[in-house]
């Protein structure tokens, strides 16, 4: 009816708005192919979103905080509602805090917000990324979206450690402090990168402001250029799907952008913000009134950064003393560069050329559209298992003082398990992941092979006991075994047919080598042959038992040992 | 006569002058300003002190030794004077249970009274820390902005930045001290009970000792931007960000995936 209606006034002011735009801009087309695209349905597609999220309240209440506060280092006196600061000088930075906090209406909120949504961008960065990485979705074509994606998990850091130090309070201090003793460490030109970054003499005058630059310019914007790189890049390749009964590398299985996966993404905004500003709202984050303005000489019981930064100061934390060496009158800081450049280091480097380091090891050249199931690469899920349980001994190492208080232990016993479970906590995290990897696949392959157990058992009327087994689905049985076979790296042999040695065969054998690390411990997947085998024995198996069950019941009346339930309906393939 | 006339002309007399000054309007404020408070025992009473014996002899002399000189189990108590009594006793360390690496609180064991007696024996076997008067740990009448000042620089590298409290080496740590009364705040800091150092009145005057008073007074309470979650820093800030922020949000993320199929 509405086709036969005369367009209502709205609706032709609307059309005539679109068609001057598409006529300028050619937006139809892209709007509709755009509109049109299809995206899988999975929650651990939404990570992203919560970090995307995240980062537009971040940009929201930033820009409402840029309005109070004063990136000045000049010093003036607090006059204001908050008792315990009357009267004591302090910066410019820090007192615009306090007047944001307690004077601007709404200010302590959206401070609160700001920093929630802070913590929570850099969670779900992480889990974001390990999502990534257990499913493999970094494979070819994504490994440079993976490089973008972390690109932007260095610029997250890097925006929270500098937003974090703007309000001039000692904790922060405290922090700033701590960089400068890293920079200062760096082998020769420690001491002139310290000067240029504070403009002279920690703390100095200039650190605030140019902080400020970076916190609010130039990191956001190098984040906003990649988000929408990155963005670009997922609708480039196309979204990864789940494995599962009609998905292949070649398709894509779910809603058009538009109007569903709009809703449900558009809907998950206003969840984010939520959950955030209900944060913002009830629970009480840096209170930088209890720390007080900054001042180079004191630091408090419990003094850490935020999470992200923890691992860092647990780093710090475990390394001893004593490392610092003297050499011709240079002092090499091994008590600093280890832990607050070489730990770091590893653990990014390690995250950055994973991608390419498998490919390199597999030898694996094809595009992937489909993710693994982490248990199908057990080396993979074990490694990243591994760098998570380095992660967290590190930030419990930067906790250690807490850790004592809380569970009345003592500090030092703390300090000395973290320096050995550093060591061994990896190494074993992987072992066990990978056991664990193993183990369910061999779980899969029996499954597939014999099917589910029912807990029926049956007795024959020879007196033999079974198990009823009810085989898989088809797409129950299709998830257990998609997936390619994978093993070590073959490689030519060292001499051609005419007994001359081979270019680049040490660089092969090495790659075998690590290959064989990766694979060698493998369960194969169910081939169709053995399918083929077992399904005709499962089925005499399930036959057997029915028609066994039936003659006992018909015959001899022999008991049916069942799982409880009354019924005892013998046939395996119900429902 | 002479000697007297001699004496008059001392270069030293304006301050024998000025000490008898001070000590008459000493005396005279003494005598007029407000009693200061019934449990501060300024007159110890003979009977006082001889029930303040009793119960030490039959609570604290095993460790203490009979005439409080000490024993291999417990430090003398000579000279450590009646605010360190009613500190120790008033908190509940003692009488002590040593099973961890410090002494720790616990619930009080005697009544004021039977406390004041215990100080006032402690007391009398050498001069040492009287207990303060209501007038000088009264938070109201210090000022919490120099008080936090100091606290930052001689208290909260222990006890934390708002006195949440703090680890120290092998077990060992600093209490929280929102709980603690006025009186006991000022004990601890004049007479620095196991690891905590002594800050007598030299080293911080009793102006300065109310100051910080009225800071930790000021703590503890309703934080301005809600639950304060410990007050312990950003380490509880993480671990809420974790398990209440990405929890509901995985949580909400697993819901509305459920929903397409
Ligand atoms: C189980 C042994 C034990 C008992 C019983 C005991 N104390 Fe103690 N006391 C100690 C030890 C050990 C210390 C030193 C550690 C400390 O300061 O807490 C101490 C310290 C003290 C101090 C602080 C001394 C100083 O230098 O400041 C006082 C005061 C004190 N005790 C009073 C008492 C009183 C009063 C009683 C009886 C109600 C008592 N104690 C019972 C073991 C004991
Ligand atoms: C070197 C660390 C250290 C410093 C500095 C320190 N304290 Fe303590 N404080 C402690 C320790 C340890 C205890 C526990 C002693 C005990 O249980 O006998 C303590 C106990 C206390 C108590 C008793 C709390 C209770 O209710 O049981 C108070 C009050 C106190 N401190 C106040 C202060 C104040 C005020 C300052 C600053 C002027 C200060 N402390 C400085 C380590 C410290
Ligand atoms: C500012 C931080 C980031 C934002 C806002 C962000 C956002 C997103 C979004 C919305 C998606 C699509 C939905 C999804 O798969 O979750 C996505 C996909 C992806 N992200 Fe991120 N991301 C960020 C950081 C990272 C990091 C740190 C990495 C890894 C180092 C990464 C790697 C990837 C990859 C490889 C994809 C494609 C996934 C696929 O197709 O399955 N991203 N990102």
């Amino acid at each position: 009816m509405s086709t036969t209606a005369a367009p209502t006034r709205t609706e032709r002011l609307a059309a005539g708005t679109a068609d001057y735009l598409d006529q300028r801009t050619g937006l139809g087309a892209a709007v509709k192919t755009f509109a049109r695209k299809i995206f899988p349905d999975h929650w651990s597609f939404l990570l992203g979103e919560i970090a995307l999220y995240s980062f537009i309240t971040l940009i929201i209440s930033g820009i409402f905080l840029t309005m109070f506060f004063v990136p000045s280092m000049t010093e003036t006196v607090y006059h204001g509602p908050w008792a315990s600061l009357n009267g004591v000088q302090m910066s410019e930075a820090f007192s615009s805090t306090l007047r944001l906090s307690f004077e601007v209406r709404g200010g302590l909120l959206m401070r609160q917000i700001h920093h929630w949504a802070a913590l929570i961008f850099m969670a779900s960065i992480v889990t974001h990324m390990f999502r990534i990485f257990f499913t493999g979705a970094f494979r070819k074509p994504r490994e440079l979206n993976w490089l973008v994606g972390f690109t932007l998990l260095i610029l997250g850091l890097l925006a929270g450690f500098s937003g974090y130090s703007l309000p001039d309070d000692v904790l922060s201090g405290n922090g700033l402090r701590i960089a400068d003793g890293v920079a200062l460490a760096v082998p020769i030109i420690g001491t002139y990168a310290s000067y240029l970054l504070f403009g002279g003499q920690f703390p100095g005058q200039d650190l605030i402001p140019r902080l400020f630059t970076v916190h609010i310019l130039v990191v956001p914007g190098l984040i906003l250029a990649l988000i929408g790189l990155h963005l670009f890049f997922v609708v480039l390749h196309k979204h990864t799907q789940y494995p599962g009964s009609g998905r292949s590398n070649k398709n894509v299985v779910g809603y058009p952008l538009f109007p569903i996966y709009v809703a449900k993404a558009g809907g998950y905004f206003f969840l984010v913000f939520g959950v955030i500003a209900l944060m913002g709202a009830t629970m009480s984050i840096n209170p930088v009134w209890s720390y007080g303005p900054f001042d180079p000489s004191p630091v408090s019981a419990g003094a850490q950064p935020d999470w992200y930064m923890l691992f860092l100061e647990g780093a710090l934390r475990l390394m001893p003393g004593q490392a610092e060496i003297v050499i011709g009158g240079f002092t090499l800081s091994l008590n600093i560069i280890v832990p607050a450049m070489i730990v770091p280091g590893v653990l990014f480097t390690a995250l950055a050329i994973y991608p390419f380091l498998e490919a390199w090891v597999t030898g694996d050249k094809r595009e992937h559209h489909l993710l693994d199931r982490p248990r199908n690469r057990p080396f993979r899920t074990g490694f990243g298992v591994s760098l998570l349980v380095a992660f967290l001994i590190l930030v419990l190492a930067g906790s250690n003082d807490l850790i004592a208080t809380h569970f009345h232990l003592s500090i030092n016993d703390i300090t000395w398990a973290f320096r050995v479970l550093i060591f061994v906590g990896p190494w074993f995290a992987f072992w066990v992941t990978k056991r664990i990897c193993l183990g369910l696949q061999r779980k899969d392959r029996e499954l597939v092979l014999h099917g589910h157990e029912t807990g029926r058992i049956v007795r024959f009327a020879s007196g033999e006991y079974i198990e009823v087994h009810k085989p898989l689905d088809a797409h129950e049985r299709w998830i257990r075994v998609q997936h390619d076979a994978i093993r070590p790296l073959e490689i030519e042999p060292a001499e051609d047919s005419r007994g001359v040695r081979r270019k680049g065969y040490r660089i092969d054998r090495m790659r075998q080598r690590i290959s064989t690390v990766f694979y060698e411990d493998r369960v194969e997947p169910v081939t169709p042959a053995e399918l083929a085998a077992a399904h005709s024995h499962g089925e005499h198996d399930s036959l057997a038992a029915a028609d066994a069950h039936a003659e006992v019941t018909a015959g001899v009346g022999a008991g049916v040992v069942s799982d409880g339930r009354d019924h005892l309906s013998a046939d395996a393939r119900d429902h | 006569m002479k000697a007297l006339a001699a004496r008059r002309h001392d270069r030293r007399a304006p301050i024998v002058l000025l000490l008898l000054a001070l000590l008459l309007t000493g005396g005279l404020y003494a005598a007029f300003a407000p009693s200061a408070s019934a449990a501060a025992p300024t007159s110890a009473s003979a009977d006082d002190i001889a029930k303040g014996k009793q119960l030490f002899q039959a609570n604290c002399s095993t460790c203490h030794g009979p005439s409080a000189a000490g024993t291999a189990s417990g430090p003398s108590l000579i000279g450590v004077g009646a605010a360190a009594v009613d500190f120790q006793v008033g908190t509940g360390r003692m009488p002590a249970v040593m099973d961890g690496p410090q002494v720790e609180a616990k619930p009080v064991q005697f009544s004021q009274e039977q406390i004041n007696q215990l100080a006032a024996y402690v007391a009398s076997l050498g001069p040492g820390p009287a207990i303060p008067t209501a007038e000088e740990v009264d938070p109201a009448k210090g000022d919490p902005a120099t008080g936090m000042a100091l606290f930052r620089t001689n208290c909260a590298m222990c006890h934390n930045a708002v006195g949440a409290g703090g680890a120290l080496s092998r077990g060992k740590f600093a209490p929280n001290l929102w709980e603690t009364s006025p009186t006991h705040l000022f004990e601890a800091m004049l007479t620095g009970p196991q690891s905590m150092p002594v800050f007598n009145n030299a080293n911080l005057t009793p102006d300065e000792k109310r100051d910080i008073i009225a800071f930790i007074n000021e703590q503890g309470g309703a934080a301005p931007g809600g639950l304060d979650l410990g007050a312990i820093g950003p380490v509880s800030e993480g671990l809420w960000a974790w398990v209440v922020g990405l929890g509901l949000l995985i949580g909400a993320a697993v819901w509305i995936g459920a929903k397409s199929s």
